[in-house]
């Protein structure tokens, strides 16, 4: 990621009060003051911050971080519990009707992600909640969406209604509700061409779809990356439409995503999904926490251990939890942890959600193919039990006689010896101070 | 004083445009404007929908900065921290902002400047000066006169790839160049398609290959058939990525050494394009496909919103890269070319007019007493 945390932005101040052994009120205020610029870094909107701050810092004065010894991770505790609250507190679900057809209508601006997260929201759908979706290819505007729309439905293998782009959207919605009613379909995905919150014409049409397809859940779809005037497009959407959720797309990338902080404080509408792909098992649930974390710029931890969980069988993973928080792991773990990394997808897309990855040197140049990850498992496997566990063990003739055995080069040996190292020091840095607090997240990834 | 005081003369020539634009053509077929009139004319022409388009970006900048003028009266740290607050919120990048305050407190230590409707002016000049400061990288596109120019156009999923292509082939085939497009997005659903529609639009042929084929592969094809064709201009379409992902970035850079293959000094321009309501991430990016792929200007799409895209400013001022477009819309003819000083111009406009009309209040009130 391009900026500090919020952790590096407070460890100047705490240094500073270190040397004093006292915090005062003027240093909260400082402190304040770097919360504010983490956030707006993060493209929270600065109206936003503005009232999140004073919330803060009443807060902070009001409660222990004055006479703490640690007052940076208070001072974050505080600020990661206010935003995730903010944010909505606990993960809320899609809205689906009692009785069918449940109808979903995807709203946004141009080139947000509305007709992939509708090609995804159906196969979730059909996946989780035993549905038979339909999609509505209510997009007649931009150059070959219908086209779009349909290439999605193959894929996935869902039924795509289309009009042609000759007929107006409300008729197609009509059409297709009925449709659907021929069909048995069960539940209806309207997707709608992007457009500008302030394009009166464009946006009147959206009512009069809203108010012909009585939709169960307005999804409006916003791009992570969207800056500042994310609150006015969620705004203008909210107000004509009263949207029921919204879905906050390519957090893939690496975005802090301040913009989901700004459309919950305007629309207090809850975020239901996060979109990390292109591809259509691309869609997770959202968790403010965790969002939180990120918009703080202290990593995702929580979601590359679900992402894993989804590949790894759970007796293990909580094994391997527990490793990574008591720092136990070694390079027999790390063995075993490769041949279910093969079945997880790319590595480096893993490892770069991890807080502080960014400053592994040369993390961005590894490549993680499958060949390289053969080598390594040769490597290690190449090593006895007790070298594993205590790789320090080392020496030079050691090192011949694995490379011997593994047929690679002892360059190569000592590189994958650096990078279990930083990994090592990375992973205890972002579990460091976990035992301490009741907070899941408290001192998470911070040096102090 | 200097770049203000271009504003205020570029205010003016505004002010006596007429207002509409038969009136305009009517002037012209008189016969009675000189060639400097006309090249004048010609240049509001162009601005005007530039300039349209800003206006409803400029207009909430412009509450905002007025509003902060009238609200802090003297220059004070409150006044510093609100004026970081309106930059941020036009989505000028936190250092840039950072920067600006740092030299406006400075200046205003050294002046002795105590009001802030003193250190308006002042604001003004230091953004285009922050624009203009690193590097004078040109912001025309480069066309090669005698042979094939390849321009490359890259960027992250959904910003308007595709839609500039578009517009930019009508731009060129409009004058008189020979325009091809090459369908590098072999990955999302229907973007072939979508490219051909508008190849169709404007009447030149795309190359393609099917859905799922090796980008590459499309572009070795497609420098081959316009070199062999005799066209001027390729442009060459490519898949959305983010730019954090190492295996789709490297396969840009094996995109652009295929073209090498085929013209060794292509691709002559690589544009990337920003979406305007992208916010501190945009300059993640920028850094990011400078170094894949040395882009060589940016299409700052989408200003017709009420995002202001002010990111260019800190993307220009940290890496040099240059704004060369400007989108405004989803049709063909919306693109217009960037003009840095209208582009601040037209964020200050009204802010400019709101001054002159306070100092002439001013002067009014003096007389009345
Ligand atoms: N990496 C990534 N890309 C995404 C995600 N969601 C959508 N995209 C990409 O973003 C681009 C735009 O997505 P679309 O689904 O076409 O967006 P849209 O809102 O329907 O766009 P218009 O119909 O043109 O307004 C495409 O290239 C998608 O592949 C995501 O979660 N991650
Ligand atoms: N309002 C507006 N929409 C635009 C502009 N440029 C592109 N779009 C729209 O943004 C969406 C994504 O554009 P597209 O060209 O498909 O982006 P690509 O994925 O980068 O190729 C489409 O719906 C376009 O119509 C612009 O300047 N203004
Ligand atoms: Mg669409
Ligand atoms: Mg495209």
């Amino acid at each position: 990621m391009a900026f500090e945390g919020l952790g590096e932005r407070l460890q100047s101040t705490m240094d500073r009060i270190k040397g004093k052994g006292k915090v005062t009120e003027s240093d909260v205020k400082l402190m304040m003051r770097e919360v504010r610029l983490a956030l707006l870094e993060a493209d929270v909107n600065f109206k936003v911050v503005k009232q999140f701050v004073n919330d803060v810092k009443e807060r902070a004065l009001g409660s222990d971080v004055m006479t703490s010894l640690t007052p940076g991770q208070q001072v974050i505790k505080i600020v990661q519990e206010e935003l995730t609250s903010l944010m909505g507190g606990e993960n809320q679900k899609i809205n689906l009707s009692q009785k069918p057809p449940t109808v979903i209508m995807m709203v946004g601006l141009q080139g947000a992600g509305k007709t992939t997260t509708a090609g995804k929201l159906a196969l979730h759908l059909r996946k989780k909640h035993n549905k038979r979706p339909l999609l509505v290819a209510g997009d007649i505007y931009r150059p070959a969406a219908i086209d779009q729309l349909e290439t999605v439905g193959k894929q996935i293998d869902v039924p795509v209604f289309s009009l042609g782009d000759q007929v107006k959207p409300e008729e197609i919605a009509t059409k297709a509700l009925e449709h659907a009613k021929e069909e048995h379909l069960d539940t209806v995905i309207i997707d709608t061409a992007g457009r500008l919150h302030i394009d009166e014409a464009l946006m009147n049409e959206l009512k009069n779809v809203k108010d012909i397809a009585d939709p169960d859940e307005i999804m409006l779809v916003v791009d992570s990356m969207t800056g500042q005037d994310a609150v006015n497009v969620a705004e203008s959407f909210n107000e004509l439409l009263n949207i029921t959720g919204v879905t906050l797309t390519k957090l893939d990338g690496d975005t802090r995503g301040g913009a989901a902080l700004s459309i919950r404080s305007v629309t207090q509408k809850p975020i239901k999904f996060i979109g990390v792909s292109e591809k259509m098992d691309g869609l997770e649930a959202f968790h403010p926490e965790r969002m939180a974390s990120r918009i703080l710029g202290m990593g995702d931890v929580l979601s590359i251990i679900e992402k894993a969980q989804d590949n790894v069988n759970e007796d293990e993973q909580k094994a391997l939890e527990k490793k990574l928080k008591d720092s136990s792991f070694t390079l027999d773990d790390f063995l075993s942890q490769m041949d279910q990394v093969k079945t997880m997808g790319p590595l480096d897309d893993l490892l770069k959600m991890m807080p502080g990855a960014n400053k592994i040197k040369g993390l961005d140049k590894m490549q993680f193919s499958g060949k390289e990850i053969d080598h390594v498992q040769a490597i290690i496997r190449s090593m006895t039990l007790d070298e594993r566990e205590h790789p320090e063990k080392l020496n030079a003739s050691r090192k011949k006689r694995i490379a011997k055995g593994s047929g690679r080069s002892l360059q190569e040996i000592n590189r994958l010896l650096k990078q279990f190292n930083d990994m090592k020091k990375m992973m205890k840095q972002m579990t460091s101070g976990k035992k301490k607090g009741k907070n899941p997240f408290g001192g998470m990834g911070l040096p102090f | 004083m200097g770049i203000f005081d271009r504003f205020k003369r570029k205010k003016k020539i505004q002010e006596e445009k007429p207002a509409s634009l038969e009136a305009q053509t009517d002037k012209l077929d008189d016969g009675l404007i000189s060639i400097d009139e006309f090249e004048e004319w010609e240049q509001d022409q162009l601005s005007y929908k530039f300039e349209q388009g800003l206006k409803k970006s400029r207009d909430k900048f412009q509450q905002d900065i007025n509003a902060l003028m009238s609200r802090y009266r003297t220059v004070d740290e409150d006044f510093f921290e609100a004026l970081e607050e309106v930059l941020i919120s036009a989505d000028v990048g936190f250092n840039t902002v950072m920067e600006l305050t740092e030299e406006l407190r400075k200046e205003a230590q050294l002046k002795n400047i105590t009001e802030t409707s003193e250190l308006r002016e002042t604001i003004v000049e230091k953004m285009v000066e922050i624009y203009e400061r690193n590097g004078d990288a040109s912001d025309e596109m480069t066309i090669n006169e005698d042979g094939l120019t390849v321009v490359l156009m890259v960027g992250v999923n959904g910003v308007g790839k595709t839609t500039s292509i578009g517009k930019l082939a009508h731009k060129y085939t409009q004058e008189g160049k020979k325009v091809m497009l090459a369908a590098g997005d072999t990955f999302r659903a229907g973007a072939i398609n979508q490219l051909q529609v508008w190849g169709d639009r404007v009447g030149v042929d795309v190359i393609k290959q099917a859905e799922g084929s090796d980008p590459a592969a499309v572009m070795y094809d497609a420098v081959n058939a316009a070199k062999k064709r005799g066209a001027d201009i390729l442009f060459c379409d490519t898949a959305g990525r983010l730019q954090n992902k190492g295996n789709l970035m490297n396969e840009l850079s094996k995109i652009k050494k295929v073209i090498q293959k085929v013209v060794p000094e292509a691709p002559h321009e690589v544009l990337l394009v920003l979406d305007a309501t992208t916010g501190q991430n945009a300059l993640s990016q920028a850094k990011a496909f400078k170094e894949v792929t040395d882009v060589s200007g940016i299409i700052l799409s989408k200003l017709d919103g009420t995002a202001k895209g002010g990111i260019v400013l800190a993307i220009k001022n940290e890496l040099g890269i240059p704004v060369k477009f400007v989108g405004l819309g989803e049709q063909l003819d919306d693109l217009q070319p960037f003009d840095a000083e209208n582009y601040v111009y037209g964020l200050f406009a009204d802010m400019i007019q709101e001054s002159d009309t306070l100092e002439e209040k001013l002067e009014e009130d003096k007389d009345d007493k």
